[in-house]
């Protein structure tokens, strides 16, 4: 339930220097035996390719110098023969089985999730990741961490622009970690270049994938699926743990989840005073609602509504909870009930009927928010 | 191959048709197949800028990391519609005008068999495309979905100018049904006396096929627009699973139509290319009949590799083991037709006029495309290939060295006979020229920030594929002022400007269009030719 840590900074992240290349000509070799396997695989089709192209380019270029009529030379009277068009079928037909014998045994591994030793449920959405550890209590959203004035060039862009998230998913080295895949909205693509991980996530259905860490260390990869504006804003950042040094930060996130629902729970019970509301509600909506909405609360016209002026943030609070709390049907509105605290909730539903112009001056709290969850 | 052994009417002056009416009026009612085929010509040429400007919006978003020029929505409407105008606006309606110029002329036929038709296949185009673009000032913008509009972005997340879009492929697809329509019934009831199946031209051969092809699966996409329609509009749940739909079923009837439509577009290249080669070559095309066979199993394997564009998909693995077979396959008879095409320069009396120029062009970028193709065929490792910049590289290859550069092609061998004068060889050398190197500076970087790890279709990207980036923006900008080379001359070559040209215009050209005047009367062949 809790969205921890969402306004932590992706400093931490971001200082890490990048050992990506500016001149990266090649796919990398990744960490886990399958990745290796994959860039095999990639170096023996390419060269193969690369002998197909240099015989076949060969004889074109010979032809072209030496069989020229500015040379004198004349035209061969031959059109067809039956043993050479059999011979240029039949040897591409066997250099495909070489092909295809390797790549037949990688892609059975491949696909091979079994037997798992941890599983994390991956869920899309426009455009964050979801984490969800299947064998504790732990699950978070996962977001872009650069800041829009890096995007716009009123900042200087940091090492792994683009490439850097609030919280990292966190993974145990040398164990097999299986990735239940799925999507709230439209269709994502979960991908990791170094584990030679990619797969779709598709609302309605789980996809299924895995690997094995070799080494420590930051990966980083994104969206591959076009899914609507944000596509390029959605980073999937890992980090491979030791396995002790795993279960280490699992224990602590697990406290932290924990301590977080009594937190929510004491909340319940307090009334927060205006500012408070106003200054938390803006830091959500710039993570949560900005996307869509805009800063400005003017929406994209014809794609996204505004919410500035709008009848439902200025009069109708009851339908303007309910919109946010279960989404909207029909639209691409997600239902924020399960991704923000109830505390978080009332924050941003207030600035939204107080920002802006809106001066309706109407506060909601977190008993508003847990009234109208449990439907009264 | 064939030779013509009655008289030709040299002049059209003498029998009972009336000259073409003047003006605008000419344009609209024609019915003749030079002037639809005209019009088709410079419809796509117009689309092909149309789309170019588009890229070239794109590429400037993309010159340098962070956004400048325009927001990301924006952005993804200009990819969608690039695409859609790219294949539907530019490169099908060229090889539709080539065809309605050259199957009658090839085949000995005075016409296409149904020319009312072939009037409205090519007028209702236009309004389509007008239909698109317009959609772009819509409020909320036009279709930002990619053209392969994958549901549900496509359904419940798209925009109301989804409406427009379903509504303009609706009608893409009935003119390009009716275009192979006519081409089928053309080549099969009027080929002149003589002209046997496998005495056609490869041009004709090739689009016969690709007209099956058409016919086979255009359809299926009005059969998926359609859907996207009902479940956007009418509350239905085809590609919803909260409805009982499954997104997926989306890509697998796409791409059942999309790919098919990648070997529409590339078919009548391979004809063209197997006219061109042998001209400049001074020889006989090598394997005419296997040439005939490759073409009909590549357009048969069409069928049965649709979902080797969907291998992250989740697929069980027996399937993808399935599609990836099948299409690798596929390289085989492509293999053969490269073959065959260097066997016939091989020991040949070459030449390099203009059209030659860009015919080997073609084969060794299309052969560069392809074998990239070959790589993605491989399951595991397009899992890494998969919607990167590599597959961006791949299908540009294919699409523009490959058909665009064979329709280049096929505009500078046959504009002579056209127009009775020969263009401006300058200008198209400058214009061949200046595209290749460009166009390599352009696509030939993207296989490497693909390889690197950037996905298609971002408006921004990390720092690490800058310089790269800057590199294909620059080939691109230079690819893009290249076409208006192509323009010029276009322009020069109508104003009946340049040196008169001989019948055969190119020696060593063979085939029936090369027998009749230069230029090619308004009226051909109202008396069949008998071939031997």
């Amino acid at each position: 339930m809790a969205m921890l840590g969402v306004f932590q900074s992706g400093t931490t992240f971001a200082e890490s220097v990048s050992d990506l290349d500016q001149y990266q000509l090649n796919m990398r070799r990744g960490v886990t035996d399958i990745s290796a396997e994959v860039y095999d695989l990639h170096m023996l089709m390419f060269i193969i390719c690369v002998v197909i192209a240099v015989g076949v380019f060969g004889a074109m270029f010979y032809s072209i110098l030496f069989h020229r009529k500015s040379r004198g030379a004349k035209p061969a009277n031959f059109h067809e023969s039956v043993k050479v068009e059999i011979a240029w079928t039949v040897v591409p037909f066997i250099i495909l089985i070489v092909m295809a014998i390797p790549a037949a045994k990688t892609l059975i591994a491949m696909e091979d999730a079994s037997e798992p030793d941890v599983t994390v449920l991956v869920t899309g959405s426009q455009w964050k990741w979801h984490y969800k550890y299947m064998d504790n209590d732990v699950e978070f959203f996962s977001r872009l961490a650069t800041q829009p004035d890096e995007i716009s060039g009123k900042l200087e862009k940091g090492v792994n622009y683009l490439l850097e998230v609030d919280q990292p998913l966190v993974i145990p080295t040398d164990k097999r970690v299986r990735f239940l895949i799925t999507s709230d909205d439209v269709i994502h693509s979960w991908w990791v270049p170094d584990f030679a991980v990619k797969q779709d996530a598709n609302p309605g259905f789980i996809n299924d994938a895995w690997a094995q860490v070799n080494e420590p260390g930051i990966y980083r990869g994104q969206c591959a699926e076009l899914c609507g504006k944000d596509h390029g804003f959605m980073p999937v950042v890992v980090i491979a743990k030791e396995p002790a040094e795993y279960d280490k930060w699992i224990g602590e996130r697990q406290a932290i989840q924990e301590k977080a629902k009594a937190e929510e729970q004491r909340l319940l019970a307090m009334n927060m005073s205006k500012e408070e509301l106003m200054s938390n509600g803006q830091k959500i909506y710039t993570s949560a609602c900005a996307a869509c909405h805009m800063p400005n609360g003017e929406g994209l016209p014809g794609v996204f509504p505004a919410l500035k002026g709008s009848d439902i943030a200025l009069n109708d609070m009851a339908t303007h909870i309910d919109i946010v709390l279960n989404g909207k049907t029909g639209t691409a509105m997600a239902a924020f009930a399960k991704q923000l605290t109830m505390s978080e909730l009332a924050a941003v539903i207030t600035y939204e009927r107080n920002a802006w112009g809106n001066d309706t001056g109407d506060l909601v709290q977190a008993k508003d928010i847990n009234a109208a969850l449990n439907g009264q | 191959m064939s030779t013509v052994t009655d008289t030709i009417h040299h002049d059209d002056d003498h029998h009972e048709h009336h000259a073409p009416p003047s003006g605008i009026k000419r344009w609209l009612y024609t019915t003749n197949h030079k002037d639809i085929g005209t019009l088709y010509l410079w419809f796509a040429f117009i689309m092909f800028l149309t789309g170019g400007a588009m890229a070239m919006v794109i590429r400037a978003e993309l010159f340098q990391p962070g956004l400048q020029i325009v927001d990301p929505n924006f952005f993804n409407q200009m990819t969608t519609v690039h695409g859609l105008i790219m294949v539907f606006g530019a490169v099908m309606p060229a090889f539709t005008g080539l065809a309605n110029w050259l199957v009658p002329m090839m085949i000995g036929a005075p016409d296409m068999a149904l020319p009312r038709m072939n009037n409205w296949s090519f007028w209702i185009l236009p309004f389509a495309f007008l239909i698109l673009l317009s959609s772009l000032f819509m409020e909320g913008g036009g279709p930002a979905f990619g053209w392969t509009f994958y549901a549900p972005l496509s359904t419940t997340y798209s925009g109301d100018s989804t409406a427009l879009f379903v509504f303009s492929v609706h009608i893409m697809g009935i003119s390009s049904i009716m275009g192979a329509i006519n081409v089928i019934v053309t080549i099969f009831n009027m080929r002149a006396p003589g002209m046997t199946w496998m005495k056609m031209p490869l041009f004709v051969w090739t689009w016969l096929i690709t007209a099956f092809l058409l016919i086979a699966v255009m359809p299926v996409l009005a059969g998926a627009v359609t859907m996207v329609l009902t479940d956007k509009f009418f509350g239905t749940s085809f590609f919803d699973a909260a409805g009982g739909g499954d997104p997926v079923m989306f890509q697998h009837i796409f791409w059942f139509f999309g790919h098919p439509e990648v070997y529409i577009m590339i078919l009548p290249a391979f004809g063209i290319i197997s006219q061109i080669v042998p001209t400049f070559a001074r020889k006989r095309l090598f394997g005419y009949a296997s040439m005939v066979y490759a073409t009909a199993s590549i357009a048969l394997l069409s069928f049965i590799v649709w979902a080797h564009h969907m291998f992250t998909t989740g697929m069980p693995v027996f399937a993808e083991m399935f599609f990836m077979l099948a299409t690798m396959l596929i390289s085989v008879p492509t293999g053969v037709k490269v073959f065959n095409w260097v066997a016939t320069m091989w020991r040949g009396s070459l030449s390099f006029e203009v059209p030659m120029l860009f015919a080997l062009a073609f084969i060794v970028l299309f052969t560069i495309g392809g074998l990239s193709g070959l790589m993605l065929a491989i399951t595991p490792v397009d899992f890494q290939y998969h919607d990167t910049y590599f597959v961006v590289a791949h299908f540009h290859y294919v699409l523009v060295t490959g058909a665009i550069f064979s329709i280049m092609a096929a505009v500078y061998y046959w504009l002579p006979k056209w127009t009775g004068k020969m263009f401006d060889i300058t200008l198209a050398k400058w214009h061949f020229w200046c595209s290749l190197v460009s166009v390599n500076v352009l696509f030939f970087p993207m296989h490497f920030v693909g390889l690197a790890g950037m996905p298609r279709r971002i408006p921004d990207y990390a720092l690490q594929f800058a310089d790269f980036n800057k590199w294909i923006s620059l080939g691109g900008f230079a690819f893009g002022l290249s076409q208006l080379i192509f323009l010029a001359l276009l322009i020069k070559a109508c104003s009946k400007k340049g040196e008169p040209v001989s019948d055969q215009v190119w020696e060593g050209a063979e085939g029936l269009e090369w027998e009749i005047p230069s230029p090619a009367p308004y009226h051909t062949f109202e008396t069949p030719p008998v071939i031997k």
